[in-house]
């Protein structure tokens, strides 16, 4: 191809040189990278202080540190994998990078609001890294009260950090409703935009709603500690339960800020990887917002031993069963997408198959907890502690890294080692499983969760759960290695490796600064593979 | 009834733990049935429809109305039938029977406080009559606390500003593991007791017993005991090691230095201030977390902790 060697010379990377040419970007595809770096920064603290806790709990007593230690460790993952890395993590990487890409715009509606959110999100960071410093929280990422009031560690530069968290996360959410309402390229109609689009969408409704309920929460929780305002202790007049249903009145939905993108990426590379028309494309794009909605509405299942009334219990419960029917239904979709398919496994389609066997795990657990007599036995068990690893890790970060993995030589324009990459995707998936499966039968057994010590009966299976913790650590140390040589070293590839139909990848990899060369114009939908397929970064459509 | 426990759950003990049982193994069964439904599924269709040869058009099917009612309709239905019977025993476990015996539960940084109608007291140790309802009134003098007992299926959070009820009847005897199940601070971990159920002729003659605790010991054997009972245990040692508050060993004579600069020779006053007012001298590199023992314990077991810990720097030297 002619265009071949100026798409290598002329790109978003190597357009503009300089520390500061970075620092002021109003490029999204930059915006994304240094959201990818301090992300990661980020990810790689709160996966250490993971190993330290499963060092830790190898054997009954203590091991390396001491409780009041371990209490902060168990905080500051907790803390800094929801608030630094999993809520922002798939919206403000891969979401700005590829969102105005999949539209076919050449950037979001305000690149200046989305520069700005990074800037609040490292100002947010660090907050939370003055509270580290400075004596560090062991309130749990909770920050239950009167617990949370009473302490004497840095709780109020944490609340404080994860409150101004809260504006990045709402930034980036309206950045994208409006870019999806006003600068979808000609042709693309609501219904022929991808999955991942409109489960961005999705997210970004409930980041908007629901951020503000955790600001004045963790606001009132800083005016209770700093002024002495009876809100939530009980010693000033004030309810400790009352902190509970604030708190998960944003937290729950905060559940699905996580776990939409990362349905909308498997989406996508189901799709792709499987050469097929995605199977009920109506019901995934809806069921995104089904759940969306709902998600406002079952707070209370958090609360099922609090002493809150059996008949909020129950309400609670039923909405709980409700929302997870529209995640059912996108399993079964997926599954029939493979179907009379023509599927090949490289990475990505690796962690989405993981993500289909996990997140599968996750969501029959989830019922286990929702129904009511169950939970009482299973609340604040080693079993909860499972089904969020679950959902969480293998669902959403498992999702990541299928989007990571499948977006990276688009991002780069070059590719990593497939080889390494199937090795690292194989140690992650058996290590998860080690870790957590472990932890369900731990804690049906009654085993509770943040205990510094325990009980001689669980040292088995405590001991197994640290071993496949390390596992999954080599893992994504194999996996930091390859995807750093690829940035520099990579093989260079072309528009389109995977032969997908979105429009991210009718553009030059990496893309130029304008994203494409002229304003695309959209004739076919996301996933018609029954009608084009890709040969050489070629479309050849089906004769009819 | 199940004595041995399965895989997942710890035997059970309790009236009310058969029908969570059934529920969890309902829910297990019905969930590795769909589990293997969408794994196996994926397994075969990866297989069956893995790449062969070169790329060609794959078939459009987009839409299949039966298999989606079908796929909607059933966990629904199903999910129904879970939701209907969890609530059904969560109702039970919130509404004791009519006749129950009623012990006050309090939970504090960190041990549990147990008081009977009859004046009888324990810590850590709730002890129960086999085989009848027990009613549990529960209640924080801190920070919130759980109330768990696995092998009941029983949990119910102790809230500091107001009372929640939790109740349970066990038809065997034995001794039963207690946690407590809502982060509470550094340990947390150490807040755990046991439940003793007992015959009912045990009960009633631990409950004399424990009206009148001290009878038939000397001041310091009623006050090691007492150092075990009342979970001093929990922070001080007795062997000179640092835990999270100082040792015992050695106490009386030694010179304390404070966290507000001052220092003293630890004496009985000293020692009986610390236990009633623990926060008015704290000691350099301890933390002011010990709750106060006002209310819990009377003037002779204070005397008889006191005793106890003066005989420790005897056995010292």
């Amino acid at each position: 191809m002619s265009g071949n060697k100026t798409e290598v010379e002329k790109n978003y990377l190597n357009d503009q040189k300089g520390i500061k040419s970075w620092l002021l970007t109003l490029d999204h595809k930059r915006i994304g990278i240094l959201y990818l770096y301090s992300i990661m920064f980020f990810f790689f603290i709160g996966g250490m202080s993971a190993l330290l806790i499963r060092l830790e709990l190898i054997r009954p007593q203590e091991v390396i540190v001491g409780a009041d230690t371990y209490n902060q460790l168990f905080t500051l993952h907790g803390a800094i994998m929801i608030f630094l890395f999993i809520i922002p993590g798939i919206p403000a990487i891969l979401g700005n990078f590829v969102l105005p890409l999949m539209i076919g715009a050449k950037d979001v509606a305000f690149p200046k609001l989305n520069l700005a959110s990074w800037y609040v999100y490292i100002f947010g960071s660090l907050f939370a890294v003055y509270s580290l410093v400075t004596g560090a929280v062991d309130t749990g990422w909770t920050f239950y009260t009167p617990y949370s009031t009473s302490t004497d560690t840095s709780v109020v530069s944490m609340t404080l950090g994860a409150f101004i968290l809260g504006f990045s996360s709402i930034f980036t959410g309206i950045n994208f409703i409006v870019t999806i309402h006003k600068l979808r390229a000609p042709g693309m109609t609501w219904f022929k935009m991808p999955l991942f689009v409109w489960a961005s969408y999705a997210t970004a409704i409930i980041q908007v709603l629901a951020t503000p309920v955790l600001g004045i929460t963790l606001l009132l929780l800083i005016a209770e500690r700093l002024l002495g305002i009876g809100i939530f202790d009980p010693a000033m007049g004030g309810d400790p339960v009352l902190y509970q249903h604030f708190f998960w009145f944003y937290s729950h939905p905060a559940v699905y800020i996580m776990i939409l993108p990362g349905m909308g990426i498997i989406s996508e590379v189901i799709a792709v990887f499987s050469k097929k028309k995605i199977f009920g494309y109506n019901a995934i794009a809806f069921s995104s917002l089904g759940i969306a909605l709902v998600s406002f509405l079952v707070w209370g299942h958090h609360m099922f031993t609090s002493g809150q009334s059996e008949f909020a219990a129950m309400i609670f419960s039923f909405l709980t069963f409700l929302v997870g029917i529209p995640s059912g239904i996108k399993m079964f979709n997926w599954l029939a997408t493979l179907y009379k398919g023509s599927i090949t496994f490289e990475t990505p389609m690796l962690y989405a198959l993981s993500f289909m066997f996990l997140f599968a795990i996750g969501g029959f657990t989830g019922i286990m907890l929702g129904a009511l007599s169950v939970d009482v036995h299973l609340h604040d068990t080693y079993f909860v502690v499972a089904h969020f690893h679950y959902v969480m890790m293998g669902g959403t970060v498992m999702a990541f890294l299928a989007g990571l993995h499948y977006w990276w030589p688009k991002i780069w324009g070059r590719t990593y080692n497939e080889f390494w990459a199937r090795i690292a995707a194989f140690l992650i998936f058996v290590g998860f499983n080690v870790t957590f499966f472990s932890q369900f039968i731990l804690g049906a057994k009654g085993m509770p969760r943040r205990y510094y010590t325990y009980l001689d009966q669980y040292q088995p299976l405590h001991a197994f759960s640290s071993v496949g913790a390390f596992v999954i650590g080599a893992g994504f140390f194999i996996m930091a290695f390859y995807l750093i040589h690829a940035m520099v070293r990579g093989k260079r590839i072309g528009r389109n490796p995977w032969g997908a139909l979105t429009l991210e990848w009718t553009t030059t990899s990496p893309p130029s600064h304008h994203n494409f060369e002229e304003i695309p114009v959209v004739k076919n939908g996301p996933y018609d593979f029954d009608r084009i397929r890709v040969e050489n970064d070629k479309w050849i459509y089906k004769e009819e | 009834m199940d004595t041995t426990g399965t895989l997942f759950l710890p035997p059970a003990n309790s009236t009310i733990a058969p029908e969570v049982d059934a529920l969890f193994q309902f829910i297990l069964v019905t969930s590795i049935i769909f589990f293997l439904i969408v794994v196996g599924g994926t397994a075969y269709f990866i297989y069956k429809y893995r790449k062969k040869g070169k790329d060609g058009f794959t078939a459009d099917i987009s839409e299949n109305r039966t298999l989606e009612i079908i796929w909607t309709v059933i966990p629904i239905i199903l999910v129904f039938i879970i939701f209907f019977w969890g609530f059904k025993t969560y109702l039970k476990m919130h509404v004791p029977p009519a006749e129950t015996i009623q012990i006050k539960a309090t939970g504090q940084k960190w041990f549990w406080q147990f008081d009977y109608d009859n004046g009888a007291s324990s810590t850590n140790d709730l002890v129960v009559p086999v085989g009848k309802p027990v009613e549990l009134l529960l209640s924080s003098q801190d920070v919130v606390h759980s109330f768990y007992v696995p092998n009941f299926r029983i949990k119910m959070d102790v809230l500091p500003n107001r009372y929640t009820v939790t109740w349970f009847e066990a038809p065997r005897q034995g001794e039963y593991d207690l946690f407590c199940a809502e982060f509470c601070g550094t340990s947390h971990s150490k807040m755990i007791g046991k439940v003793k159920v007992v015959s009912e002729r045990e009960y009633n003659e631990w409950l004399e017993a424990s009206s009148n605790p001290g009878e038939g010991l000397s001041l310091e054997e009623y006050g090691a005991k007492l150092y075990q009972s009342k979970a001093c245990v929990t922070c001080h040692s007795i062997d000179g090691s640092p835990n999270i508050g100082p040792t015992l060993s050695g106490l009386i004579g030694r010179t304390e230095q404070f966290t507000d600069g001052s220092s003293l020779s630890a004496d009985e006053n000293y020692i009986r201030e610390s236990i009633l007012n623990p926060q008015a001298k704290v000691v350099k590199g301890y933390q002011p977390v010990m709750p106060t023992y006002q209310g819990i314990l009377k003037d002779k077991e204070i005397d008889a902790l006191v005793t106890y810990i003066k005989s420790l720097n005897k056995t010292g030297e």
